[in-house]
């Protein structure tokens, strides 16, 4: 990692904590702020964080995709779950699938992995971080076609992450095999 | 206005209620544990989300949104990671109900232990 990069990590790692402490004291005055950039500081330098690199940049548009179609999903799920939760009948099946996702950065996977808990029917069991693989745990699949659509919704779903935040490496690498399989 | 604001947050507390209540029904009659950690992770994150929107309108003062914000965003960032752990761990001592999965493809490929 270049040290330009590393300056950059520190300062993202920084601004988010400081973002964190105003908002915990709710009100933004300059003795507020320049005691949130200490304690960022100190905590960083006694706990430092592990190197998560962070070399996209924020798209606005795709970000606001995202934001939207993340809402709408959580609804969904909350609406599936309920609904499996208190109709009559017996247990749902469900499937364990693998997902080898096209960009395995930490970052990526992480937030992919975070995401697609919080989207209908699906919830990470294990995450290979070697290979960029996601274990799924699908809720509610009755067949090998459900199976299929799950795993494309979780691409799906990393397509639209990294669009928003991805870098242009990143955008690359969803094109060629970015096609249905 | 007034009136209104008080309106939508009730509308958004029972709702948020009825969605954790949703989520407990599920903790019980889900038949495994992987199933049961969606129950956790989705309709109590959305549910708790809703409360902290009535509680936001219905209080209104901007130290107190603030709080309610943390608490929201510390919510969608921390209860996948819970159920992910609950549920991997869930899956390595082999407490996974293997009768009711249509496929599993982590049995063929067992990533390596950390």
């Amino acid at each position: 990692m270049t040290p330009r990069l590393r300056r950059r990590n520190r300062i993202v790692a920084v601004a988010g904590l400081v973002a964190v402490w105003l908002l915990l004291w709710g009100s933004f005055t300059p003795l507020t702020l320049a005691g949130g950039i200490v304690l960022a500081l100190v905590v960083l330098a006694v706990f430092p964080l592990p190197p998560v690199t962070f070399a996209g940049r924020l798209r606005p548009w795709p970000i606001a995709v995202f934001t939207a179609l993340f809402l709408r999903d959580l609804l969904l799920a909350s609406a599936q779950i309920a609904w499996l939760a208190i109709r009559p009948g017996p247990p749902p099946r469900s499937a364990i699938i693998a997902v080898p996702l096209r960009v395995g950065s930490d970052l990526n996977l992480t937030l992919t992995a975070e995401a697609v808990s919080l989207i209908p029917g699906s919830l990470i069991v294990e995450a290979d971080r070697r290979t960029g693989t996601l274990y799924v745990h699908v809720l509610g699949v009755t067949g090998p076609a459900g199976v299929e659509r799950a795993r494309a919704g979780v691409l799906d779903l990393e397509a639209r992450i990294v669009r928003a935040i991805g870098s242009a490496a990143e955008l690359a690498a969803l094109d060629p095999e970015g096609a249905p399989r | 206005m007034t009136a209104v604001l008080d309106v939508l947050a009730a509308v958004a507390l029972v709702s948020g209620g009825l969605l954790c209540l949703a989520a407990g029904i599920a903790l019980v009659r889900f038949p495994d544990l992987l199933s049961r950690m969606h129950a956790t992770a989705k309709p109590q994150v959305l549910g708790l989300l809703l409360v902290l929107i009535g509680c936001g309108l219905r209080l209104r003062t901007a130290v107190d949104i603030t709080t309610l914000v943390l608490v929201g965003a510390f919510a969608l960032v921390t209860a996948p990671v819970a159920a992910h752990m609950a549920g991997r761990a869930a899956y390595r001592t082999g407490q996974v109900r293997r009768d009711l999965l249509v496929t599993d493809e982590l049995a063929d490929h067992p990533p390596d232990a950390p």
